[in-house]
């Protein structure tokens, strides 16, 4: 066959689908025959070609083909049960099966807070090192027990401003330790143990001088999800990071993909912790009015709740039985 | 084929058994696309600011919010729910898609412009634009790991001229010779672009076959473009 007959024959159908994919960008339904259309169109694609039909006809299928596909093959994903599944399920899980890195990331986190914590309580120039003088000097007055500067200064105008403050930079703050990972895991290394350190400093420094009493109560509240999704949100860097430095057996490519898609897991669930967190440093944890023992009990209560989601999360039988359904 | 070494096209085999083909995206259009979104995000900004300036601490944490959104989700939003295109890439004509060509997962959506963090360091994309002019699909490293390309939209329908009517007047003739694949394509693409090309161009291609053709410069080239409609089919 000649290509003008070839174009003859079909140039019916393919201006059809040609409008009916006009439509669709205009979201309009797809039609029922679709399927066995595209199919068709992509054989006499496949004919053209093998024919050495003329490149300008070629591109006109190739262009239709291209945007059938995308509709062909939309990925149309179930929403309903999505979000519950997500937190029974998937984070907990996807948590767990990086439980090494989760490890590390605590390790770097942790080591360095413990140790600053105790140099700072028993050293009081410790500090200077890590923070200049403002800083200390204003994080003092802040948690000083005397003036309550916390829940003198904190109106409820001010604590909207503080949730809104806290989700742009914690949340901005987790995302870069998270996406700088993929540079051979430096970044979220190095976020952990400068974090981890910052904070040990502050709380061993705030407790010798005797600021113990305003600091413990604030922190401990939200802290049981900042500092988690923290450690959770460098865990996934690494494992990102790693992903690269140490591909084993597959691709760097290919371990790459598949160390991002685990990866999103745990990022996800950690924004979602960053605003739980963020909401309770806003409203929550400056609430001075409430008193310390409630706080710190709240608090305490907190931190079992997350650990032991986390611990026992998504291994019940009703977990089992719903797993086929999505495997990343 | 060399061609294959230094073409920006894309192949995918797809479930039908046949090549689809895609033009690929290279950094000048996607920096520029992003110039577009940055300058579109920082107007956004600007307005809400002038409105939310007026209404004290909650209008600045709103202020915040939106900051939060327009760095993080902005990209996200756009390209899950508008075809892979942000409004910049719409108006370069390129969009995101997947690997094998489908339309973008959510989850590739919030990777790769997580990872931008990590292409933009140490400033201005510079990681980015190394890891793109590594790889042979461009990707910068956000692609990578959300196993994402960045490709040309084809022409919509309609834009792309039909065959017949783009070929010069001339009285079909069988070639004189038998004609392979290859030089049945050159032949009929000689003829299609004979209102682009230069007329010397033209008539240099069509001296090449001298020997065949056993004419040269313009009755060589009205000889091929007879052959051209020949070989399309008309008798």
């Amino acid at each position: 066959m000649k290509q003008l007959e070839f174009e003859a024959r079909h140039a019916g159908s393919w201006a059809a689908l040609e409008a009916t994919v006009a439509s669709f960008d205009a979201r309009a339904a797809g039609g029922e025959r679709l399927p066995e259309q595209y199919r068709a169109l992509c054989h006499q694609l496949a004919v053209a070609r093998q024919r050495g039909y003329s490149p300008d006809l070629l591109e006109r299928l190739n262009a239709l083909v291209l945007r059938l596909h995308r509709h062909v093959y939309r990925h149309r994903s179930r929403r309903e049960s999505i979000l519950l599944r997500f937190a029974l399920l998937d984070f907990p899980r996807g948590v767990r099966e990086q439980t090494r890195f989760v490890a590390a990331a605590a390790a770097l986190f942790l080591l360095p807070a413990i140790g600053f914590g105790l140099g700072c309580h028993w050293n009081d120039d410790l500090i200077y090192g890590l923070m200049d003088a403002d800083r200390v000097r204003e994080m003092e007055r802040m948690y000083d027990g005397a003036s309550r500067a916390i829940g003198l200064r904190r109106e409820s105008d001010t604590d909207a401003f503080m949730f809104a403050f806290y989700i742009r930079h914690n949340i901005g703050i987790a995302f870069q330790t998270f996406a700088t990972g993929i540079l051979v895991a430096v970044g979220p290394a190095l976020a952990l143990v400068y974090n981890g350190a910052v904070l040990g400093a502050v709380a061993g420094h705030l407790t010798a001088i005797g600021s113990g009493d305003t600091f413990w109560p604030f922190v401990i509240g939200h802290g049981a999800f900042e500092l988690t999704a923290i450690v959770l949100c460098g865990a996934a860097g690494l494992r990102l990071g790693f992903a690269w430095l140490l591909p084993g057996t597959r691709s760097r490519r290919a371990a790459l993909r598949r160390a991002g898609g685990s990866c999103l897991v745990i990022v996800y669930g950690a924004t979602a912790m960053l605003v739980v967190a963020a909401f309770l440093e806003a409203f929550w944890s400056s609430k001075e009015s409430l008193g310390s023992m409630p706080r710190i009990v709240a608090g305490a209560a907190a931190w079992v709740v997350v650990l032991g989601y986390f611990v026992l999360g998504g291994r019940s039988r009703v977990a089992s039985r719903a797993e086929p359904t999505n495997g990343a | 084929m060399a061609e294959e070494r230094l073409d920006t096209a894309y192949r995918v085999e797809t479930p039908e058994a046949i090549d689809l083909e895609a033009r690929l995206a290279g950094p000048v259009p996607r920096a520029l696309a992003y110039a577009i979104d940055l300058a579109l995000r920082i107007l956004i900004w600007i307005s809400c600011l002038i409105v939310l300036v007026w209404a004290g601490d909650p209008g600045i944490g709103l202020l915040l919010l939106i900051v939060f959104l327009l760095e993080w989700i902005y990209p996200v939003a756009f390209e899950y729910w508008a075809d892979g295109q942000t409004p910049g890439k719409r108006l370069f004509g390129i969009a995101v898609v997947g690997e094998d060509l489908h339309p973008l997962t959510f989850g590739s959506a919030v990777l790769r412009n997580l990872l931008r963090a990590a292409d933009f360091m140490p400033f201005g994309h510079a990681i980015g634009l190394v890891a793109m002019t590594s790889n042979r699909g461009f990707q910068r490293l956000g692609d990578l790991a959300a196993g994402t390309l960045v490709i040309h939209r084809p022409l919509p329908a309609g834009q792309v001229p039909e065959t017949a009517a783009a070929l010069p007047d001339a009285p079909p003739s069988p070639p004189p010779f038998p004609v392979t694949l290859d030089e049945r394509l050159a032949i009929v693409a000689l003829a299609q672009r004979h209102a682009s090309l230069s007329k010397e161009r033209q008539r240099e291609l069509a001296d090449l076959l001298r020997g065949p053709l056993h004419a040269e410069g313009d009755v060589a080239l009205a000889r091929l473009h007879g052959i051209a409609h020949w070989l399309l089919g008309e008798r």
